[in-house]
């Protein structure tokens, strides 16, 4: 065969093959893509996982055949933990790139930041990670303007009740701890919380002898863990998320010999060992899953599928944005259509099992509008701690794993 | 107590403080250039050393030397990437230089900044202390690391002490900081000055930064607040005088420690600002500035 027409064949065949190809493609995905824009802090601990998981979810949905045949289609964002860019980013990718949902962000400030913009572009948007009350709070106030803003991680109130009702079984019931300082960063999520904390720690039996709140940009916790000591507590209450590494390993540098009990976002990722240098030993932190922890028959495959794409577990958040992204692709399915206000009124009824727990929304009437539902056989969160370089659960038993245990430099006072 | 408590806290940072302005200010009273990325090299320092120990398993000791040697490299890589084309371009006026190589370091300790951020994320991390574990110091627990830290630190500011006032490199250097020019009739080439300046320095911010790392942690967020803490401790210092840097270094540091325990860890950092606004208007030249 001489060359021009070997060339001609494998040029008419590499033609047919490539239209075969999309044809078959165009078989399975015949209409439009489902697009869901991602927007995240992808250079932090806690918010890279949120592309990450929400790419994981899309890819399972894509080979089990997308949603009626249609692909969902993730576009990432990076927001440099910046409202600026987020907002910029949120502009983007609705009217440039027509997604039609947004998930978005970890941080409470940029959540709030992009909440008016969901409401002026009419676009569905969930937060994976985000805390503050105020989220669900405006969707309560301001209804018809609000309600496309969806709060899919608990918010500041219902994680402090979590952290109390932890703390109640493994610190009063079972360690006997009488009193508590709570130290938390100055920023929007904690305002809430540190309410929340004061309010129901006194409840279980912990009475509050300080309250520290610190600036984020804080680098040395000596005088804060000095100040802390002082006043003697049984145990540190936490509430950080913009910092982590430093007071940890601050604290064990220092042998501070109380130990810390609480939200702490850098702890919920598997990275947090190696960048503390295993300082994490015996922390104590609120998650709404961990890696091994069966809280549905859901949460091992993913964090194990997570651990196997990208090299370490999910961030609390990961867990979060993979089943938004789950029931947003559910919404749609049971809307027919992925217009805004037929999606918002189908996230409403969203009644999904996904790998944190039952996900409900709050409904109009309730002043935490769209924001998830906690309490038993919905979310209740669950109590991890550090051990042995591993992230276990300790509470509530259900699933817990092993009991608590301290570092040598603790001391416990009863 | 409190009081040994501040005492022992402030003198580690301060004299961490003294090392980490020292390269800055001779650098500056040398060769006239104000570097603006000195945070950025402190910060590459700490990350490479949490790196090598951390994610390669090179250990402690190998991990530290490595992030020292990483800033000796960024170091010279700004100063023959930034700085030594603007000094010698023809096409810049020879008044506007100081402002280019301003902006030129500046840029640079941006893109390290987001290189580390891209690379290694945002958050902070921390190098395994050389020493682990606590001393009772008069009632007071101090980390073995602080104390470390703390003698360190005076041991190299002493070192460069003996190596500008009893080596025969030294005194160069020293004589180019009082006259470049004459420097240049007695026949001694002030590149390779420039060159044994920019090794002190990167091996003095290699050193600042790695301890650091152990002392507090670092993370990219790091890179501005240094930068400014370094440039405020020279300027009241005085702009390139060592002892005076010195001197503002411990100024600072204790003011920092007393205000994050008398008053609250939130305002540690205004007062020395306030301090600086206060020094700059009734003495422009710092305290030890020449001029």
């Amino acid at each position: 065969m001489n060359k021009a027409l070997s060339g001609a064949l494998r040029g008419a065949f590499g033609a047919a093959a490539a239209g075969a190809l999309l044809a078959a493609s165009g078989a399975a995905f015949a209409a439009d893509p489902i697009k869901i824009g991602v927007i995240a802090e992808a250079q932090a601990i806690a918010g890279a996982s949120i592309p990450q998981a929400a790419q994981l979810a899309a890819d399972e949905i894509n080979a089990a055949g997308g949603v009626d045949g249609r692909k969902i289609e993730i576009i990432g964002y990076d927001n440099h933990s910046s409202s600026a860019d987020s907002v910029r980013a949120f502009q983007r990718a609705v009217n440039e790139d027509k997604v039609n949902a947004v998930i978005a962000s970890y941080i409470s400030e940029v959540v709030l930041a992009l909440e008016p913009w969901a409401a002026r572009l009419k676009t569905p948007f969930v937060t994976p990670g985000a805390a503050s009350n105020e989220i669900s709070k405006s969707v309560h106030a301001d209804y018809e303007k609000n309600k496309y803003t969806f709060h899919g991680y608990l918010t500041s109130a219902a994680l402090a009740l979590s952290v109390c009702d932890g703390a109640k079984d493994l610190l009063v019931d079972k360690l006997h701890m009488k009193t508590a300082v709570i130290m938390s960063e100055d920023a929007a999520w904690t305002k809430p919380l540190d309410i929340g904390y004061e309010e129901c720690l006194p409840k279980i039996g912990l009475k509050v002898l300080d309250h520290i709140r610190f600036s984020p940009d804080t680098t040395d916790f000596t005088p804060i863990f000095n100040k802390i000591e002082g006043s003697k507590p049984d145990v540190i209450i936490t509430g950080i998320s913009h910092v982590g590494v430093q007071p940890t390993v601050q604290w064990k540098n220092q042998q501070v010999p109380v130990p810390m009990f609480g939200i702490s976002s850098q702890a919920t990722n598997e990275t947090f060992a190696k960048d503390t240098n295993q300082a994490a030993e015996g922390v104590l932190y609120q998650g709404v899953s961990g890696p091994g922890v069966a809280v549905t028959p859901k949460s091992v495959p993913f964090a194990e599928n997570f651990k196997k794409k990208f090299g370490n577990y999910p961030s609390y958040a990961g867990y979060t944005a993979y089943d938004e992204v789950y029931y947003l692709a559910d919404a749609v399915k049971r809307a027919g259509s992925t217009d805004a206000d037929k999606l918002v009124d189908a996230l409403e009824k969203t009644d999904w099992e996904g790998t944190i727990g039952r996900v409900q929304f709050y409904g109009k009437d309730d002043p935490f509008t769209h924001s998830i539902k906690y309490g038993k056989g919905l979310i209740t969160g669950l109590m991890l701690q550090w051990q042995d370089g591993k992230q276990i659960a300790v509470w509530p038993k259900e699933v817990a794993k092993a009991e608590i245990k301290f570092p040598s430099f603790i001391k416990l006072s009863n | 107590m409190r009081a040994f408590q501040i005492l022992i806290d402030g003198f580690a940072i301060s004299a961490l403080y003294a090392l980490g302005a020292t390269g800055f200010t001779l650098i500056f009273g040398v060769s006239g250039v104000l570097n603006l990325s000195h945070g950025a090299i402190m910060v590459a320092a700490a990350v490479a050393a949490w790196a090598a120990a951390s994610i390669l398993g090179v250990g402690t000791y190998a991990g530290a030397l490595i992030g020292v040697g990483v800033a000796l490299l960024t170091a010279f890589a700004t100063y023959f990437a930034v700085v030594k084309p603007i000094q010698d371009s023809r096409r810049i006026p020879n008044e506007e230089k100081e402002i280019f190589v301003l902006t030129g370091t500046l840029l640079w300790g941006i893109m390290i900044q987001e290189l580390i951020a891209y690379f290694f994320t945002n958050n902070a991390k921390t190098v395994l202390p050389i020493v682990e574990g606590v001393v009772d110091i008069l009632g007071v627990r101090t980390p073995s690391n602080e104390i470390f830290t703390a003698i360190v630190c005076c041991l190299v500011i002493g070192l460069l002490w003996l190596l500008v006032n009893r080596t025969r490199t030294g005194k160069a250097v020293l004589a180019a900081s009082m006259n470049p020019r004459g420097v240049t009739l007695l026949g001694l080439e002030l590149t390779n000055i420039y060159i044994v300046v920019w090794a002190i320095y990167g091996i003095l911010a290699g050193i600042a930064g790695v301890l650091l790392g152990m002392f507090l942690g670092v993370s990219s967020y790091s890179v501005g607040p240094l930068t400014a803490s370094a440039f405020s401790i020279v300027v009241l210092g005085g702009l390139g005088s060592v002892s005076g840097s010195l001197i503002a270094a411990f100024v600072v540091g204790y003011l920092e420690t007393l205000t994050a325990y008398l008053v609250s860890p939130a305002y540690r950092t205004i007062p020395a600002l306030l301090l600086l606004v206060f020094v700059m208007y009734i003495r422009p030249q710092g305290l030890l500035g020449r001029r």
